[in-house]
């Protein structure tokens, strides 16, 4: 049901590592939740994160939902497609839709994030 | 959640398709279906349709009828002699508040059929009813015996023909006329809320899930909930009574003169508008559009790092792609093409005052620029 080569959080942001490098973004229960996303506001590369902490805001016509960072590091790159294109974190919410690399301070750090089953067991008893 | 709420006839409707119900003035209302853009894209492209039975409806009967209404609305009732002609109107308090706006159909000879805002439907009943005179007139609240459906769109007209069959010839841009629409009996009122073409229908409680599903069976069709509602009438520059005006305000700062007929004679808060009128209102409702972030209501509005005024209505605009929003502003800075800045939590966005219609081109207004 979600992606096994992901991580997650229980603010139901996605993981993914490559190196030193991990890509975030929402799961698909978020993105239902939310709605329609029609604005993103994203931190800037070079801003630092810290795991716990909010870095941002993702807002439908009739909600805003703060970011959460599920790691600490530096933001490397941001989806500058989201500007035009917010819709993405609807339709392709672990691809296209990504939100932030982040160059991690210690990436051991994601061994502490959720599995894709215990991600689905988390869901279900908070749904 | 939804105990105690109100159930228009189409509420059963609306759970089957998997709407996100939320508490709209006591009633239990869909919010949206798929989602709030798709349903406002669906309106300006092609036809959607809503659930506004939760309305009020009242209809005067009598001799009396027209001069009493006279009095009561700010609006010249002799605009709609015509029988089947509608007026969109305020009613205002003596010191010149507005109390509601509404439409006010002439369906009969004596006869007057208002619509008004479902959030206000006790005290426009109780207000018209301490202003009618002792005879004359017979008031009626037809609400809880009335539903009603908007079919909006492009396309609306189209559905709304094939419904009513062969030879049926719609009826005029704000006017209202009897219907037969798959065989039901209904009032259609070629008005609405959204800028596209397209009616409104008032039909019998038993009538009201029967047409939902006869006019859901056109492809086509897409069912819209109050969130899209919203998003399509502050496009509009069209106010939203509890957001953009309420009783503290008059008709001359909320930017609605235009619905004013001060020289048909007297009626209710005459004097004191036409006091502001001569001295000019100290605030104006304007438009705002954000490029950077989505306004919302109750958000600060600042000129010059100062608290000017506070978000009226705020929204993403989805036809636009930017946010848009009202607020009271000191006059002095209500001119087209000023910078202020909306306090978005803890950014600061610069908004630019433009003019409360934001968007120009729709089916209502196909060669506008």
């Amino acid at each position: 049901m979600y992606p096994e080569n992901l991580r997650y959080d229980k603010e139901h942001e996605w993981v993914s590592l490559e190196g030193t490098v991990a890509t975030i973004g929402i799961s698909e229960f978020a993105q239902d939740q939310l709605g329609e996303v029609v604005y993103v506001d994203l931190p800037s590369v070079g801003d630092s994160v810290a795991a716990g902490e909010s870095f941002g805001e993702i807002e439908s016509v009739k909600s805003v939902s703060e970011l959460f960072s599920p790691v600490t590091g530096t933001v490397s790159e941001v989806n500058a497609s989201l500007d035009d294109t917010p819709e993405l974190v609807n339709n392709a919410c672990y691809g296209d839709g990504w939100m932030v690399k982040v160059t991690m301070d210690d990436s051991s750090e994601v061994d502490g994030l959720m599995t894709a089953a215990e991600y689905e067991t988390f869901v279900s008893e908070e749904a | 959640m939804n105990e105690g709420l109100k159930h228009t006839p189409l509420y059963e409707e609306h759970v089957a398709l998997g709407a996100r119900i939320v508490d709209f003035a006591g009633w239990a209302m869909p919010v949206q279906y798929a989602g709030i853009v798709t349903e406002h894209n669906a309106v300006r492209q092609h036809v959607g349709i809503f659930d506004v039975s939760h309305m009020a409806e009242f209809r005067f009967f009598g001799f009396e009828a027209f001069s009493a209404l006279q009095r009561i609305v700010a609006g010249d009732l002799n605009k709609i002699d015509a029988l089947g002609s509608a007026l969109y109107t305020v009613m205002c308090d003596e010191d010149g508040g507005i109390i509601d706006d509404l439409i006010v159909y002439h369906t009969g000879d004596l006869e007057y059929l208002v619509i008004a805002n479902a959030s206000n439907r006790e005290p426009d009943w109780d207000w018209i009813a301490a202003h009618m005179p002792a005879d004359g007139v017979e008031s009626v609240d037809e609400s809880d015996r009335t539903a009603l459906i908007a079919v909006q769109g492009p396309e609306a007209l189209k559905v709304i023909s094939e419904l009513a069959g062969a030879d049926y010839e719609p009826p005029a841009r704000f006017t209202i006329a009897e219907a037969v629409l798959d065989t039901k009996p209904v009032l259609v009122a070629r008005t609405g809320y959204t800028g596209e073409d397209g009616v409104e229908v008032l039909c019998r409680m038993q009538d009201a899930a029967p047409l939902w599903r006869a006019l859901l069976s056109f492809t086509e069709v897409t069912p819209c909930g109050l969130g899209a509602r919203d998003t399509l009438r502050l496009e509009m520059g069209y106010s939203l009574y509890g957001m953009d005006m309420d009783r503290g305000v008059d008709p001359v700062s909320a930017g609605l003169s235009w619905t004013l007929a001060m020289d048909k004679g007297d009626f209710i808060g005459r004097e004191a508008i036409a006091g502001i009128k001569e001295r000019g209102p100290e605030r104006k409702l304007v438009g705002l559009t954000v490029a950077e972030g989505i306004p919302r209501h109750g958000f600060a509005v600042l000129h010059e790092g100062t608290e000017v005024g506070k978000v009226a209505s705020g929204t993403f605009s989805p036809t636009l792609g930017y946010g848009i929003a009202t607020a009271y502003v000191p006059s002095g800075l209500s001119t087209p093409g000023m910078v202020l800045t909306i306090a978005i939590r803890r950014k600061f966005a610069e908004a630019i005052v433009t003019r409360r219609q934001f968007l120009k081109k729709t089916s209502l207004s196909p060669s506008a620029s």
